[in-house]
C-alpha cells in the first residue's frame, strides 16, 4: 500500500483532477495496447510541467514507490502497464512544443506531444518527423523514446533514436540530465543513444528535440499481387539487390487481407496469397528514373496484377489498408497477439514457411503482415479467449514464433519492445552474462527499481494474462498497430 | 605496444592491467597518443551478406579494408567515415564517434552501428544489439560505445548497416562573399527536397554540395541544384569531384601541427562563431562547417592554450574534442555526468578504461 504521507505530498503538487485515487478514475489507466494485461495502479498523477514530474520522481524515490510514466498507453508489449500499488504518472497533459524551427530542422517538444502533430506543425515548411509507428494519431512522443519506436519507413531512415537529438530527463532518483542537443553531431559518449529505448527503466523525458527532414517531393507507390507468398517473398530480394533504396517494402499474406478488406474495404485482388507494397520516394528527377527499373523487376517478379497510386488518396489507400490490418484482425477472430520477431532478410522465407508450419500443426490460425525491406514479420495469433486454454496455446505458438527468430540470428522486437510480454524471452535473446550485465546498470542507474519495475529484464513476477479482445481506442478505430 | 591477436589475450590484458588505453590505427593522435594496447591484429571481416545490407568485422579491421569489399556489391558506408585513406579502423571510428561530410543524408557512425562485442573494464567479453537491420531489444551498447573514446568498454567486434551506393555523383561549388551568406545558403539547401548528399561551407567563401543517385538523372537534378543557389555554380564531375570529398574526409586542408578540433553547433551559429574567431586573432585558422553547419572542424594553433576555447564554447552553448594535436579530450559543459558516472561504476568498476585524454 501507498502510504497517506506520499498522496499528501502529491497533493500539494497536484489539485484535485489531476491526482486520481479512486477506483473509477483509475479504471481507464489499467491495461496499455497489449490489453491481456491489466493492473490498477496505486494513484494517477497528470503533470503539465516538467517541474511537476521532477517533483513527483523524486518523492516516488524518497517513498519507495514506484511508478510508470507512459503517454497515450497504446504500447503492443505491455511496456507501459501500471504497477499494482504503484504510482502511474501521465504525460498527456504535457503536449506542448516548446521550439521549433524550421530554419535548423528541428523541434523540441515535451514527451506527451501525439507523434503525428511533429508533422503537422513543420508540413507548412516542407518538413515531417520521419518514424511513423502505425499508432501515431495516438501514440506520444516520450513513449516512442522509451521503446525507441518504428514504423514502415526504418530501412532508409531508422528508428526513433536516429531521429532524436537531444533530451532533457530526469533520472529515476530525481537527478535532472541533458543528453545530446540540437546539433546533428555530438561528442563524447552517445548517452542519449543509451537511454533511447531503455523502457523507461532510466526515468523519464522531459524535453526532446527532434531532428525534422524535407519532405519528399514524390512518392510512388505500388501494390503488387502474387499467387503465393514465396514469389512477393522473392521480388523483395530482388528489389533489394538491384541496389533500389525503397522507403518502404510491405508484405501482407491472404489472412491479413481478408482482414484489411472487412475493415476498410481495400478491395485486394481475391485470389492473391500476398500483397506487396513498395514504395520509393524523393526527388522528382530520381524517382522518375526509379520508377521503370522497380516496374520492370516487379514485372519479372510473377505479380500478376500492380495497382499503382496515381495521387495522394490512392496513396492513403494503400497504407490505410496496411496500417489498419492489425486492428482489422479484430473482424476476424475475438482475439489475437501480435509478434514483432525479426528475422535476416534472407530467412525471411524459411520464417515464414515455418510460421505456417506451426500454424498448421497447432490448429492456430495465424495472418502475417510485416515490414519485408527490414526482417520484421507481424504474425498475427488469432484465437477465442472465451475457449479454455485457448489464450495459453496461442501464447505457445508465439512462444515458438520467438525461439525461431532467435534461432535464425535475429530479434524477438523489431520495434514494439520487450514490455512484460518478451521478457521470457530476453535471456534466450541476449543469454545470461549479458542479460545480468543490463540488470546491474539497470541496478547503478535505479538501486531501488523505481522507475517501471519489472519491464524487459526477466526478474519480478509479472501479472498475469487474460483475454481482453481489442483496445477501445481500436474499437473505434483510432488507432491502429504495427 | 601489447597487440592482442585474440578477444582472450585482449581480456588477459585487461585484467593484468592497471590502466588500458587502445588505439586503432592511429590517424586520430589526440585520442590515441600514448596508448600501450594496438587493436592491429584484431582484424577481418567475419560475415558480409550484401543482400542483408549488413556486414559483421573485427573491431580493428581498416575501414579501408570493408570499404573495397562493400563496393564489389556496389554497397557502402552511408556515414562517411574520415581517415579511411590513412588507416582508420573500424573500432576508432565508433570509438572517436567521427562521421564525414556524408553523414548528412542518412546519419552519422550511430546510425549504422547494429550490434558489437566488447570487453568492460573487469575484463569480460559482452555483446549488445543485434546482427539483424532492425531491432528494439534491451539497451543500446551500440549506440553507447560511440564517442566513448574507449571509456565504456573495448570494442573488438562491430555490425554495421550499409545501403547500396549511388550510382554516380555530381559537385557543386558556389562562391559566397560572407559566412552570413554562406551559413544562410547551407540553411535553404538544408531544407530542400533536393536530397544532398553532403553540403559544407569553406570560409571565408564556398559553399560545395554533393548529390549522388542514377545517372540517368543527375544532370537535371544538378540543374534544379543550381536553379535554387540561384548564383553562378561550377559542376565537378568524376575524378575532380571525387577529389574534393576525398580531401575533406581525410582533412587534407589541416595543418598537422594544430590540434584538430569537432565543434559540434548550428548553420546559425556560424557568423557569431566566425566573428569570435576574428576577436582572438584566429580569422585565417583553417576551418570547415560540414554536414549543412552542424560540425564545425577548426584547427587550433599548436601556440595557443585552450582558455579561449572554453570561452567559446560557452557561447555557443557546445562541446568540443581535440582529435589531432592536443590531448584535450572533451572540453565545454557536462549535463550528463552522473548518468556516465553510474554506467561506468558497472563498465569500468576499477577505472582502467577511463578517459585521461
Amino acid at each position: 500500500m501507498i502510504s497517506s504521507g506520499f498522496f499528501g505530498a502529491l497533493a500539494r503538487i497536484y489539485p484535485p483532477g489531476r491526482l486520481l485515487t479512486r477506483t473509477a478514475e483509475l479504471a481507464p489507466y489499467e491495461s496499455d495496447g497489449l490489453t491481456a494485461f491489466r493492473v490498477r495502479p496505486g494513484g494517477v498523477v497528470l503533470p503539465t510541467s516538467a517541474d511537476e514530474v521532477i517533483e513527483t520522481v523524486r518523492l516516488c524515490h524518497r517513498f519507495g514507490v514506484p511508478f510508470v510514466a507512459r503517454g497515450s498507453g497504446t504500447s503492443l508489449s505491455g511496456g507501459s502497464v501500471p504497477i499494482e500499488d504503484g504510482l502511474l504518472i501521465g504525460l498527456n497533459k504535457m503536449n506542448r512544443i516548446l521550439q521549433y524551427d524550421p530554419q535548423e530542422r528541428i523541434a523540441v517538444v515535451e514527451p506527451g506531444v501525439i507523434n503525428q502533430r511533429a508533422s503537422q506543425i513543420s508540413v507548412g515548411d516542407g518538413l515531417y518527423y520521419a518514424p511513423d509507428p502505425s499508432s501515431a494519431a495516438v501514440c506520444t512522443i516520450g513513449g516512442n523514446v522509451a521503446f525507441n519506436s518504428g514504423g514502415a519507413h526504418c530501412l532508409k531512415y531508422g528508428m526513433t533514436s536516429n531521429h532524436v537529438l537531444g533530451i532533457k530527463g530526469v533520472l529515476p532518483d530525481g537527478e535532472v540530465v541533458q543528453f545530446g542537443g540540437p546539433s546533428l553531431e555530438q561528442v563524447g559518449t552517445d548517452l542519449l543513444g543509451m537511454f533511447v529505448g531503455s523502457e523507461g527503466l532510466f526515468g523519464c523525458a522531459l524535453e526532446i528535440t527532434l531532428r525534422l527532414l524535407p519532405k519528399p517531393e514524390k512518392y510512388y507507390t505500388l501494390q503488387a499481387a502474387y499467387r503465393s507468398l514465396e514469389e512477393a517473398g522473392n521480388a523483395v530480394s530482388m528489389v533489394v539487390a538491384s541496389g533500389l533504396l525503397p522507403g518502404a517494402l510491405e508484405i501482407m499474406d491472404r489472412l491479413a487481407m481478408n482482414a484489411s478488406d472487412a475493415a476498410v474495404q481495400a478491395n485486394y485482388p481475391k485470389d492473391a496469397q500476398a500483397i506487396l507494397i513498395v514504395e520509393l520516394e524523393g526527388p522528382i528527377e530520381e524517382v522518375d528514373a526509379e520508377t521503370p527499373l522497380l516496374q520492370k523487376l516487379i514485372d519479372d517478379s510473377g505479380a500478376y496484377r500492380v495497382d499503382v497510386a496515381k495521387n495522394a488518396a490512392e496513396r492513403l489507400k494503400i497504407w490505410t489498408g496496411r496500417k489498419c490490418a492489425f486492428s482489422a484482425v479484430g473482424r476476424l477472430s475475438p482475439d489475437f497477439i501480435v509478434q514483432d520477431g525479426v528475422v535476416p532478410r534472407t530467412k525471411l522465407g524459411e520464417a515464414l514457411a515455418r510460421i505456417d508450419e506451426i500454424s498448421r500443426q497447432s490448429g492456430i490460425p495465424v495472418a502475417n503482415v510485416f515490414h519485408a525491406g527490414d526482417g520484421n514479420l507481424h504474425p498475427l495469433i488469432l484465437f477465442d479467449g472465451r475457449t479454455p486454454g485457448a489464450l495459453e496455446r496461442a501464447e505457445e505458438v508465439a512462444a515458438e514464433i520467438l525461439r525461431l527468430c532467435i534461432k535464425l540470428g535475429g530479434s524477438i522486437t523489431g520495434e514494439h519492445g520487450v514490455g512484460l510480454e518478451k521478457r521470457a524471452f530476453f535471456e534466450e535473446m541476449f543469454g545470461k552474462k549479458d542479460t545480468d550485465l543490463m540488470r546491474r546498470i539497470r541496478d547503478a542507474i535505479d538501486p531501488g527499481q523505481i522507475a517501471n519495475r519489472g519491464k524487459m529484464l526477466p526478474d519480478t513476477s509479472a501479472p498475469a494474462l487474460t483475454h481482453r479482445g481489442l483496445h477501445p481506442v481500436e474499437k473505434q478505430g483510432l488507432a491502429f498497430r504495427s | 605496444m601489447q597487440q592482442p591477436s585474440t578477444i582472450e589475450e585482449l581480456q588477459e590484458i585487461v585484467r593484468q592491467s592497471p590502466r588500458v588505453h587502445v588505439r586503432g590505427g592511429g590517424t586520430k593522435s589526440a585520442l590515441s597518443s600514448g596508448a600501450g594496447v594496438s587493436m592491429e591484429k584484431l582484424t577481418g571481416v567475419i560475415e558480409y551478406d550484401p543482400s542483408e545490407f549488413t556486414f559483421t568485422a573485427r573491431g580493428g579491421t581498416p575501414v579501408r579494408e570493408v570499404e573495397t569489399l562493400l563496393s564489389g556489391s556496389g554497397q557502402y558506408l552511408p556515414f562517411d567515415p574520415v581517415w579511411v585513406d590513412q588507416g582508420a579502423t573500424l573500432g576508432g571510428t565508433i570509438a572517436s564517434g567521427l562521421s564525414g561530410s556524408g553523414r548528412f543524408r542518412y546519419g552519422g557512425v550511430r546510425d549504422f552501428i547494429l550490434g558489437l562485442q566488447f570487453v568492460t573494464g573487469d575484463g569480460e567479453s559482452h555483446a549488445g544489439g543485434g546482427r539483424v537491420v532492425k531491432n528494439a531489444a534491451g539497451f543500446d551498447f551500440p549506440k553507447l560505445m560511440v564517442g566513448s573514446r574507449g571509456s565504456m568498454g573495448i570494442i573488438t567486434q562491430v555490425t554495421f548497416k550499409v545501403f547500396p551506393r549511388p550510382q554516380r555523383y555530381a559537385t557543386v561549388r558556389v562562391k559566397v562573399t560572407s559566412p552570413l551568406e554562406g551559413s544562410a545558403l547551407l540553411q535553404k539547401l538544408a531544407r530542400s527536397s533536393l536530397e544532398l548528399a553532403c553540403l559544407d561551407y569553406q570560409p571565408p567563401g564556398e559553399v560545395v554540395m554533393r548529390v549522388g543517385g542514377l545517372a540517368s538523372a543527375l544532370a537535371r537534378r544538378v540543374e534544379r541544384i543550381t536553379e535554387l543557389v540561384a548564383l553562378p555554380v561550377e559542376v565537378l564531375l568524376d575524378e575532380e569531384e571525387q577529389g574534393v570529398w576525398r580531401a575533406a574526409r581525410e582533412f587534407s586542408w589541416m595543418p598537422t601541427e594544430d590540434t584538430l578540433l569537432k565543434i559540434p553547433l548550428l548553420a546559425g551559429q556560424i557568423v557569431s562563431l566566425e566573428a569570435m574567431l576574428s576577436s582572438i586573432g584566429l580569422a585565417s585558422t583553417p576551418r570547415r562547417y560540414s554536414v549543412a553547419g552542424n560540425v564545425c572542424w577548426l584547427a587550433w594553433p599548436a601556440d595557443r592554450g585552450p582558455a579561449d576555447l572554453v570561452a567559446i564554447l560557452s557561447k555557443l552553448d557546445s562541446r568540443a574534442m581535440a582529435i589531432r594535436g592536443k590531448p584535450w579530450g572533451v572540453l565545454g559543459s557536462v549535463r550528463d555526468a552522473e548518468f556516465q558516472k553510474r554506467l561506468a561504476q558497472i563498465l569500468d568498476p576499477a577505472g582502467k578504461l577511463a578517459c585521461r585524454y
